[in-house]
């Protein structure tokens, strides 16, 4: 069915842009303004985390100490992954696009709880702001934390420890917040499996959000309250364990990577099928194995720890969960090939990008079987294999599932075209500079170079320089993506409402859509992937 | 600011909501403290002899008071949640009151019982089991005190006239927090207080 | 060609890792190149042929046999890769009977080895080939690894707790051994060798003390082995001899100077002195470095202490 359903003014007016003023940002009880701003920050601490990621390479050109003291390499990479993690990747999907779209998905005006939402957006400045104030005297003990360094250590973990604490009280808000909507703010019609799939995503994401995150709150309450008050459960002098502080902290740390990877398949979900112009295939299968993902990846943490010295038992139980986890994520994978079958494809710029996701989460995903089995896992545990695999994830993964969503939801949330052709030229070079960057990597770490080296053996430079020349190249391609933006932003052609001509109901709004999102919530009487012609 | 008040159009949607959100809420505080809770056994089994030698250094009267004291106070919650749902705002506010008051003693109790502590030369530092008397208490302290703030905001909600018998919402949502308190502090005290 | 990926480098042990290795790029390529490929054919077959009009797409949702193999299948495949991977890790953690105890303690940044009979050592382990040897690792001040990457092999070395790891090296050489978990700012130098000799030459060094011993080298000048003294006890990953400086102090010039110390005062660096400090390296800090290195009070014996000095002193 091909039909849109009655459209919104396609007015190019402001549209919830309308209003300014500081006050209507600061104050602003809008989801889509809210979304907005964290967009903007967490894109800042991309690029932020990017900088410093370049002035690693940099450093990486030369096995020993060349521009930057060991000591300075070391923070250099703290920062960048506690960047990265904390303030980019768990943010940026779910409290970005995830604010701005799970509304309109839904019908609805809003988040359940408004107020709520934007107070979470303050929190997470205050994080953030406390994060930066560490900076101070900056940490090198990984963005793990791991006791007893860290708990010994001169920097500003305690700082640190705070920011960290404020950072997750506010993904819990906001996951709490969208489980909620979900629930109970559906228009008339939208029934469960009516729900596009990034919904189902974002529900899977913050029902972790909710479960795993109050336990790294405790985590780094603990590792403040050691440096503040001497208590001693991680210091084997008082009885303490070391080893503790990774269980508490894996238990979060583990089901995250869920928190990162499941919005962006959500996104995939969404984008494929319009460019295929083909429903969905296996609908169902994608929405339960978000769900069984998200519940799954609280049974595996201890994957992160094989070698730290946990009984064989216990590694045999966590190598054989891990192992079931990823079947659900390989059937993603199957189902967004069938949809392309027989389809109708395009290559336009969130085409391209859910289209990387695919091909590059197939890497990582394909490497993390040998992490999963234990023998390989001892083998390849700290090294820069895994540095490799978590990237081609991460990076390869979620964010190019992010890049996707930019590219699908800039007109609407701007009301703007961003130019064609600047984007697939920023993706060709994102695409060969992230595979170049990263694919040495894994040569690299199974011929044995541990990871987090500031200084490195002089058998390791080729792989290190090639690495660097990628990440030269990446560079480059983020930054044309990035200027893309800003120049679509001002200059970009008007968009239409619906320049995809996608079923989901976000499209029903006007582009950019107004404060209340529809002028009348829409009865929904079918689900959102009704493209291509039905047998008859 | 614009057409946003914030509020739902539909009472319904909003009580299912608010509803929804303070039992999510409630399982984020769970997970908070079965972390700790976690930590407690993880070092009670390790170390059995010294939590028996240890939790004989706390005061077990002082603790049963207390727990008479939380337990009176969520039960003052019951009377006025049941007050406000038969429209009988003071009769609410007077019951909140006490609940507020009780807290404060327990606080106090608390207080007590920290600064015999240290002048006994204990501290948090002093042996694991009382790094976990301290953690787990202390965090549930300031819960407690939290939870005043609550009551004592949903009692100015209420002189303002905002309650009825059709809408009591955040009365009745602060309520099954302050019960969310209690109920953490009746498995604190047999964990640190009694179990030999 | 780098011999750590040799197959099997160093044990039959890593062959067995490595076996593991190669089935699992085996089954990850078929199934790599099977979703890759059809991704990539799907997407050039099946793409718009006429601009502005889209092909006719058929509204197909799903196909339960299909869907039900490919959760079969992937499940089927993930536990035999569990099972072997499972395996082959046991038959690693069950050390072969009569193995060598060695004694492996990280301090940041170095590696103390103390063997059975008493003998210690700095950053070194030497092994008989052909004989399994167990390690016994701990840790002094943080969390630190042990990673043989020939052997496939790294285990946590952790405080107040005592880890295992044990290997039979059937070729001799010498094999990296790398620091693993990060331990602050010499992580990435605190390296070690495992130097794995014929049985006979190894019998011969625990009855001399050494092939560097032998011949006649028992009168070696004093100053030569310490060189030799301070390029194996670590000390050259904090301190370079010249040019840019690491986490200490430069060597060259060092002795006859006069040292700022912490706290105002200043003393001259005399034999006494940089004895000192490699007894007793908090005692006198320099001005303006941070006190973190290591004592080797335990591990250097007073000789080598000897020997070192008198090769600082030859680096005018």
């Amino acid at each position: 069915m091909e039909g849109v359903g009655r459209m919104e003014a396609e007015g190019n007016g402001r549209g919830y842009l309308a209003e300014r003023g500081w006050r209507s940002w600061a104050f602003t009880l809008d989801h889509k303004r809210i979304g907005a701003m964290y967009l903007w920050t967490t894109i800042f601490f991309f690029l932020a985390g990017g900088l410093f990621a370049m002035l690693l390479r940099l450093e990486l050109l030369s096995p020993q100490a060349r521009y930057f003291s060991n000591h300075a390499y070391n923070v250099f990479f703290t920062l960048h992954g506690a960047m990265m993690i904390f303030l980019f990747i768990i943010p940026a999907i779910p409290s970005g696009l995830g604010n701005f779209f799970i509304p309109l998905h839904i019908g609805a005006r809003d988040v359940a709880f408004p107020r709520l939402n934007l107070a979470s957006y303050w929190v997470f400045a205050a994080g953030f702001l406390v994060i930066i104030g560490s900076l101070v005297a900056p940490m090198d003990t990984g963005w793990t934390f791991y006791t007893p360094y860290s708990a010994k250590s001169a920097a500003a973990v305690t700082t640190l420890s705070l920011g960290i604490f404020l950072i997750g009280m506010s993904s819990i808000l906001t996951g709490l917040n969208f489980i909620v909507t979900i629930h109970k703010l559906r228009a008339p019609g939208m029934t469960w499996h009516r729900l596009p799939l990034f919904i189902w995503g974002m529900y899977s994401t913050s029902i972790i959000q909710v479960i795993a995150t109050p336990v790294v709150g405790v985590t780094f309450l603990l590792l403040a309250a050691e440096r503040i008050l001497g208590v001693g459960f991680f210091d084997p002098a008082k009885g303490g364990d070391p080893v503790l502080f990774q269980h508490f902290f894996w238990f979060y740390s583990h089901p995250v990577v869920y928190v990162m990877i499941l919005p962006a398949m959500g996104i995939v979900s969404e984008v494929i099928p319009v460019f295929s112009r083909k429903p969905i295939f296996g609908y169902k299968a994608i929405a339960y194995s978000s769900v069984a993902i998200a519940l799954g990846g609280f049974l595996v943490w201890g994957h992160h720890m094989f070698t730290s010295g946990m009984s064989p038992l216990a590694n045999t139980i966590f190598s054989l969960m891990t192992f079931f986890v990823a079947v659900p994520t390989a059937v993603k994978v199957f189902n967004w090939t069938a949809t392309l079958y027989r389809g109708s494809i395009t290559f336009e710029a969130p085409m391209l990008y859910a289209l990387t996701f695919i091909f590059l989460f197939i890497v990582g995903g394909l490497t993390g079987p040998f992490l999963g089995a234990l023998a390989t896992n001892v083998q390849l545990h700290d090294t820069y294999f895994v540095v490799a695999h978590f990237h081609y994830t991460m990076m390869g993964g979620t964010v190019m599932g992010f890049f996707a969503g930019l590219h699908y939801w800039f007109p609407k949330m701007t009301g703007k075209m961003l130019n064609e052709k600047v984007a697939r030229a920023a993706w060709a070079l994102i695409f060969v500079g992230f595979n170049v960057t990263f694919f040495t990597m894994f040569i690299v770490g199974v011929r044995g170079m541990p990871r987090r080296y500031a200084e490195y053996l002089p058998k390791f430079q080729v792989e290190n320089v090639i690495s660097t020349i990628g990440s030269a190249v990446l560079a480059a391609g983020i930054l044309v993506m990035c200027w893309n933006f800003l120049h679509g932003l001002r200059k970009g052609a008007p968009a239409p409402a619906n320049p995809w001509r996608a079923l989901s109901l976000e499209w029903r709004a006007a582009s950019p859509p107004e404060t209340e999102n529809f002028h009348e919530i829409p009865h929904v009487t079918d689900w959102p992937y009704g493209y291509g012609t039905p047998k008859a | 600011m614009s057409g946003h008040s914030g509020e739902h159009a539909d009472p319904a949607v909003a009580f299912e909501s608010a509803k929804l959100g303070v039992w999510t809420f409630l399982a984020t505080e769970v997970l908070l403290f079965g972390a700790l809770f976690t930590a407690y056994t993880v070092f009670r089994m390790k170390y059995p002899e010294l939590f028996r030698a240890e939790h004989a250094k706390l005061d077990r009267v002082l603790g049963a008071v207390n727990t008479v004291v939380l337990i009176t106070s969520s039960l003052m919650v019951v009377f006025g949640v049941d007050a406000i749902k038969r429209g009988k705002a003071r009769l609410f506010e007077a019951c909140f009151g006490a609940t507020i008051l009780l807290a404060a003693v327990f606080l106090c109790i608390k207080y007590l019982e920290y600064t015999a502590k240290f002048h006994h030369g204990i501290y948090p530092r002093t042996n694991l089991f009382f790094s976990i008397y301290f953690m787990l208490t202390g965090l549930h302290g300031i819960h407690v005190l939290l939870g005043m703030g609550l009551l004592s905001y949903v009692i100015i909600l209420s002189r303002r006239g905002r309650f009825s018998a059709s809408y009591y919402t955040p009365a009745e949502m602060s309520g099954l927090y302050w019960h969310f308190v209690d109920l953490v502090w009746i498995y604190l005290f047999p964990l640190l207080y009694l179990i030999g | 060609m780098d011999n750590v990926l040799a197959f099997g480098a160093a044990s039959s042990q890593a062959g067995r890792v490595d076996a593991l290795f190669v089935m699992i790029a085996v089954i990850g390529g078929f199934f790599f190149f099977l979703t890759q490929g059809l991704l990539i054919y799907f997407a050039v077959k099946y793409r718009r042929r006429v601009p502005g009009r889209d092909n006719d797409t058929p509204a197909i949702t799903g196909n339960p046999v299909l869907e039900f193999l490919w959760i079969l299948i992937p499940s089927l495949v993930v536990v035999v890769i569990f099972y072997y991977g499972w395996r082959v890790y046991t038959d690693q953690r069950i050390p072969a009977a009569g193995a060598t105890e060695v004694y492996v303690n990280a301090r940041s940044w170095m590696y103390e080895i103390r063997y059975p009979d008493g003998r210690t050592a700095i950053n070194e382990i030497r092994v008989p080939a052909g004989k399994p040897v167990k390690f016994i690792l701990s840790a002094s001040d943080v969390l630190h690894g042990f990673y043989l990457p020939d052997f496939r092999v790294k285990m946590d070395m952790i405080p107040g707790r005592v880890t295992t790891l044990w290997v039979q090296p059937e070729r001799p050489g010498s094999y990296q051994i790398f620091c693993t978990v990060y331990c602050g700012t010499g992580h990435s130098n605190m390296l070690a060798q495992l130097i794995v000799m014929p049985e006979r030459e190894y019998a011969e060094w625990v009855e001399h003390g050494g092939p560097e011993r032998r011949e006649g080298e028992e009168r070696e000048p004093l100053a030569v082995r310490g060189e030799r003294i301070v390029k194996n006890a670590g000390c050259l990953n904090c301190h370079a001899v010249d040019g840019k400086e690491k986490i200490g102090p430069n060597f060259r010039g060092l002795f006859g100077s006069k040292v700022p110390l912490e706290g105002g005062k200043s003393v001259a660096a005399d034999e006494e002195y940089l004895r000192e400090s490699i007894v007793d390296p908090g005692a006198k800090v320099v001005k303006g470095y941070p006190n973190v290195m290591p004592t080797y009070k335990a591990s250097m014996p007073p000789d080598d202490v000897r020997a070192a000095v008198e090769y600082l002193k030859t680096l005018k």
